[in-house]
């Protein structure tokens, strides 16, 4: 079993870390921002994108070595891709699968599209709040303006 | 401890709001009194507006208070390049609250996270200006002697007028009906519109400026219709005259109906209107100074 899953794989498998699978090909480098792994430098980071998948036609998977990230890190992901299935590994099993959730609060992770708001002229974190969990309807703290998903830009 | 702050009107309750209703009664009977001696309050007008901060400084003066700040950011070290934190870290350690009006959206909400002592927004850029709706609800209840079950009529600019979406929401805890009454192209957002369905507000919606949408309103409010809001100057002549008000509209409306304007007005309001019994303008901008006192005195615990 493990090893035909293995062979399935595109990119190499992992000994212990964190899996993201299930990532839309069009959301994977924005994830890659999201988590930081540009700033990454002791663990090894395997990124792949446009590679078959059953349920999806194509995606994007990271596999990160050796770290397990903080649910509340991981669930920043919801904002751009809330379908990702997280699989924590320890010695080539998956020991836990996780799905991501939008919080009620995103603090520093989207920028205001409304040039007009004070989040754009200072320098100073961003707030959002989240109105509409079904469609991914955000609200900015300061100016109160409505972000719909198609417009929602990362920091 | 809670601030007291007032960013947007959203921030207050229905309990509150009539409380500050008591209040701006209280003020109107009699403007002067010394609540506010040994107090100091930083007017920081971070974007020229004459009339709100007249109406702001007559009110802490009347209260016996005093003013610090400045009416033109030119003269402020913003103009130096000084963050908004820095100033408001700056004028928090010299007053007892701050009055602001800034050109930028969400600036009074984050002036309130840094502040140690409450902030009043006095707008921020177009999105809320809540003592001008505090203002209206007062002249409401006023005129009307009550804010329940209401027929307001909303005529103008209601894509981009933030006076009528903050009336709009405050209206939402008296059991209003709303009618709007606008071109396409300023018809009111369909965000509002929703907002009504949510909280079960009857409303209609009509390009047609009529005598029988002003025969059954209680509440007239008129906005203005800017020019620079209009790709087409043609649309904007056209639209500019179809939603002015003539004393001549007025003939058949209900005895107890007034006529508001958050002011300036341009062409909406015809000047004969002036003379008839439904003006209530500038009564209305008279208001805002009672309003203001008793947010004041609500944001100082006084």
């Amino acid at each position: 079993m493990v090893n035909k899953e293995k062979k399935e794989l595109a990119v190499a498998a992992l000994q212990n870390g964190t899996v993201i699978d299930h990532i839309p090909t069009e959301s994977l480098f924005k994830v890659v921002d999201l988590l930081g792994l540009k700033d990454l430098t002791d663990v090894s980071v395997t990124i792949g994108n446009n590679l078959d998948s059953n349920r999806m036609g194509k995606k994007g998977i990271i596999k990160v070595a050796d770290l397990v990230f903080p649910e509340e890190t991981l669930n920043r992901i919801a904002v751009i891709a809330p379908n990702v299935v997280v699989n924590i590994i320890r010695d080539y099993e998956v020991v836990e699968k996780l799905h991501v959730t939008l919080p009620d609060d995103l603090i520093d992770i989207v920028k205001c599209n409304n040039p007009k708001c004070i989040t754009n002229n200072e320098p100073m974190r961003t707030h959002f709040h989240v109105i509409d969990r079904e469609h991914t309807t955000l609200r900015c703290h300061y100016c109160e303006r409505p972000v719909a998903q198609q417009d929602i830009t990362l920091k | 401890m809670d601030k007291h702050s007032l960013i947007s009107i959203s921030d207050l309750s229905k309990d509150e709001i009539l409380a500050l209703l008591k209040r701006a009664q209280e003020f109107e009977k009699n403007p002067n009194q010394r609540i506010l001696a040994g107090k100091v309050v930083a007017s920081l007008f971070f974007e020229p507006s004459t009339r709100t901060r007249l109406s702001f400084e007559t009110a802490v003066n009347r209260l016996g208070g005093r003013v610090i700040g400045f009416s033109d950011p030119k003269s402020s070290s913003q103009a130096k390049g000084e963050s908004l934190k820095d100033t408001i870290m700056m004028v928090s350690n010299y007053a007892d609250l701050i009055v602001m009006r800034h050109y930028l959206e969400g600036a009074a909400r984050y002036a309130n996270e840094i502040a140690s002592v409450p902030i009043i927004n006095a707008g921020d850029g177009s999105n809320q200006h809540p003592t001008q709706t505090m203002l209206d609800l007062y002249t409401i209840y006023q005129t009307q002697g009550t804010l329940e079950n209401l027929t307001i009529t909303m005529v103008g600019d209601l894509k981009y007028g933030r006076t009528v979406h903050s009336l709009l929401e405050a209206m939402h805890h008296f059991h209003p009906r709303f009618k709007f009454v606008a071109c396409d192209e300023l018809r009111m957002p369909e965000q509002y519109k929703q907002y009504c369905k949510e909280w079960g507000i009857d409303y209609e919606e009509t390009r047609d400026f009529s005598p029988e949408i002003i025969n059954q309103t209680d509440i007239l409010y008129m906005t203005r219709v800017q020019r620079e809001r209009f790709s087409d100057l043609m649309e904007y002549e056209r639209v500019k005259n179809v939603y002015t008000l003539t004393a001549s509209m007025l003939t058949g409306c209900k005895p107890n109906m007034r006529v508001l304007h958050p002011l300036p007005r341009v062409t909406e309001i015809a000047q004969d209107v002036d003379d008839t019994p439904q003006a209530y303008y500038f009564e209305q901008a008279l208001n805002g100074l009672y309003a203001r006192q008793a947010l004041i005195c609500r944001a100082l615990d006084l």
